[in-house]
């Protein structure tokens, strides 16, 4: 593990070129911090590695063309884990996030490098099928984007096209179970043929989590789920978080320290697409071990 | 003074007068603390000025050029002791009276035609006289009106969007007028048509054979307007058109929206909209030399008989022509599907075909019957391929080998011979109008219909 931290360190004076040629574009982000506390992020502090992994990345690179918007992070996230990614506007955290369904793979000129395993298969690997891929590693995206279909077909869409069910019965049962435990079924049971874009935001967010959760996958990454939603709806995603824990792996981005606060047990900190701290996330927002970290939670930047 | 003198002189007194207008108010700004002082932004109220100036006198313009001729002509012929008694005698007195002031009468005229003549020549010459002076005190009158009243209290911008707002209106019923003007203009064509040919037999007769007889005594030429093989043929040709287009057409726009690289689309997706530019005799020529000898040699090896002229050639290029229809308008409604909803349906595991079949093309829909509806009405409006193409025998055939006639066909047919213009053989050409205008508009409502229930459904 120890050698892995080292790694990575060492990898970063390699990354010169690369990194010169993002400057333009994060030329705004160097400026508000000093040109030291840039190149303090020489390696990750804390504790990015954990004992029983299920999703594994070590020395990711991902480049949009020429400009390179993750560099060199390694990270665990443990079985039945919540891990949370905070960090100020495109440093990335949206993109590494991407990268563990591949779904970085349908932008153009997107490239992904590096070491990404999912119970110790590579997810990048040349044999690797996408689609049962992201089958397992499902995701809630930031803004709900409930197909235009009805409440039931959005929910039954995963099963019916996974061939998980076949049977009318069968697939009644999991839209259920689906709808139930994203929270929404006492509200929309008497609807489910009504479409799901007629839903409030807060709903069809829920709607989206239930749509995920119906193929049963096994790690559930949420990109900012709550970033379009009020407090109350906020709550009850949350709530469904810690619910959700104890049968899935999450992943989640988000802009609220105080929801990466509430629903995840480890926080890791991105800046300017490098990995600054991970950490239990009391430590994280207790006692950061990084300058940038703590410069962040209390709110001095981003 | 000339109209069209007079007109120019109107257009420069109205950029005259927004330039006053406009100074006007800048200085009443200036004196008053600014800009800011002004009710309105000081453009507002050289427009205010120059629409006073100008729009009462186009409109009193307008009138005047509307019925000029008639009040004239009421004058002169008012003058007139002894006019004929029927109006066909009474227009071509007139007619005389205005060749007359012209000077390109022949032969000679009797004192009461000359005085007519001179009377004419008058009224007109002071006519022009009253309308330049008329219109020049209007315009000067008001816009002088406009521009005194400016001051920083007056609220220029609110009037002027008023007045906008009628000029607005009016454009928009301009539309429907016409629409109701076409509409009642072939209506009571068709009622003099159906006059003579009884409507049942026109919309339930199986034979379609318009010539009339021309003498009383002339054989084979009773005529019969039995209109069901002509719609049955443009029902045909459209049909062979849409299975065509349709598929063909939202199969390339997903490929160019879905599945092709950048480099593809910039050059495929324009070379398609080149087959919407190319003009539809072109493809008449292609469908009548190259397509239709060749649908009728292969039919002939298959052992099937086929004219050669078929409803399968014209049906086939139209299906052409409108391909580039279907394919562009289907590929920007796909195109306007978020993102979103393909992330949200590839995050889920789908394939790329699944979330084309099961997503994007579900949301698009509405603007998909959109784009195929418009494409039908074009097919049925189509004339020149299949009159090239399918030829001019009204058979009543479900056939696709055999030559057919359309709707649009008969009516160019009709209309371009030379029988008088009430013979039946003629009207009838706005009977099949008004036909076709009642489908097409039955279309269009099934047509929103069908949209409204999907939105309802998809949104």
């Amino acid at each position: 593990m120890t050698s892995m931290t080292l790694n990575a360190g060492a990898a970063v004076p390699a990354q010169d070129k690369p990194n010169s040629a993002t400057d333009l574009s994060n030329k705004p982000a160097t400026e508000s911090t000093s040109v030291k506390t840039q190149e303090d992020i020489a390696e990750t502090v804390g504790s990015p590695f954990c004992d029983e992994a299920k999703l594994r990345m070590r020395n990711v690179n991902v480049f949009y063309g020429e400009s390179q918007a993750i560099h060199d992070v390694s990270l665990d996230i443990g079985r039945n884990q919540v891990v949370a990614m905070i960090g100020p506007s495109g440093c990335g955290k949206s993109t590494f996030l991407r990268c563990l369904n591949r779904m970085n793979d349908t932008i153009e000129g997107c490239r992904v490098e590096g070491d990404l395993t999912l119970d110790g298969e590579a997810i990048y690997g040349p044999k690797v099928d996408v689609v049962p891929l992201r089958a397992r590693v499902g995701m809630v995206f930031q803004k709900p984007n409930p197909f235009p279909k009805s409440i039931y077909d959005n929910v039954a869409y995963g099963p019916k096209i996974h061939g998980i069910a076949s049977r009318r019965a069968e697939l009644d049962e999991i839209v259920e179970n689906s709808l139930r435990r994203a929270g929404l079924w006492n509200e929309v049971k008497d609807r489910l043929d009504k479409p799901g874009t007629g839903l409030s935001g807060g709903q069809q967010q829920r709607l989206c989590i239930a749509r995920a959760i119906a193929v049963s996958p096994e790690v559930i990454l949420m990109d900012e789920p709550c970033s379009a939603l009020d407090p109350i709806a906020t709550a009850r995603i949350e709530e469904l978080i810690h619910e959700l824990r104890e049968n899935y792996t999450i992943a989640i981005v988000t802009h609220s320290m105080q929801q990466a606060a509430r629903v995840s047990q480890r926080t890791a900190y991105f800046h300017l697409g490098k990995l600054v701290e991970v950490n239990d996330t009391e430590t994280v927002f207790t006692n950061p071990e990084h300058d940038l970290t703590e410069a962040y939670i209390t709110g001095r930047f981003g | 003074m000339q109209t069209p003198t007079l007109f120019a002189l109107l257009l420069l007194l109205i950029l005259v007068a927004y330039g006053t207008g406009f100074s006007r108010a800048i200085a009443a700004a200036r004196s008053g603390g600014g800009v800011r002082s002004l009710a309105s932004l000081p453009s507002y109220y050289g427009v205010h000025t120059a629409l006073w100036c100008g729009l009462p006198a186009l409109i009193i313009l307008a009138c005047w050029l509307i019925f000029d001729d008639a009040i004239i002509r009421a004058l002169v012929m008012g003058g007139i002791a002894d006019k004929p008694e029927s109006i066909a005698g009474q227009n071509l007195l007139y007619a005389q009276i205005q060749n007359l002031t012209a000077g390109n009468l022949v032969g000679n005229a009797t004192p009461q035609l000359q005085d007519a003549a001179a009377h004419l020549a008058n009224l007109r010459e002071s006519g022009r006289w009253m309308q330049t002076a008329l219109i020049l005190i209007l315009s000067i009158g008001l816009g002088a009106y406009a521009f005194l009243r400016i001051s920083p209290e007056m609220r220029a911008r609110e009037k002027v969007e008023k007045v906008l707002r009628i000029i607005l209106l009016a454009c928009a019923c301009a539309a429907i007028f016409t629409t109701v003007g076409i509409l009642l203009s072939v209506l009571f064509e068709s009622l003099r048509f159906f006059q003579s040919v009884p409507v049942t037999e026109f919309l339930f007769g199986l034979h379609w054979s318009p010539q009339m007889a021309l003498r009383a005594d002339q054989v084979g030429s009773s005529g019969a307007f039995g209109a069901v093989p002509l719609f049955t043929g443009t029902l045909l040709v459209s049909a062979i058109a849409m299975f065509v287009a349709v598929p063909v057409g939202l199969m390339s726009a997903i490929y160019l929206a879905e599945y092709a690289g950048k480099k593809v689309r910039s050059v495929a997706k324009p070379l398609l909209e080149i087959l919407a530019g190319v003009p539809t005799v072109v493809y008449g020529f292609f469908a009548a030399l190259t397509v239709a000898p060749f649908i009728r040699d292969l039919a002939q090896s298959m052992g099937l008989q086929a004219s050669s002229e078929s409803a399968l050639a014209a049906g086939l290029v139209m299906g052409v022509m409108i391909i580039p229809f279907v394919s562009s308008l289907s590929d920007d409604v796909i195109n306007a599907v978020p993102q979103s909803l393909r992330d949200g349906a590839l995050g889920l595991g789908s394939t790329k075909s699944e979330t084309v079949r099961k997503v994007v093309i579900p949301a698009a829909l509405p603007g998909i019957v959109g784009g195929v509806l418009l494409a039908v009405s074009r097919a049925i409006g189509e004339t020149m391929i299949v009159v090239m193409a399918a030829g001019l025998a009204a058979n009543l055939t479900a056939n696709p080998l055999e030559s057919v006639t359309t709707v649009t066909v008969q009516i160019v047919t009709l209309l371009v011979g030379d029988q008088e213009f009430d013979s039946p053989k003629t009207l009838a050409a706005f009977a099949l109008g008004l036909m076709l205008f009642i489908s097409t508009l039955i279309l269009n409502f099934i047509a929103l219909h069908v949209v409204k229930k999907y939105r309802e459904q998809y949104d």
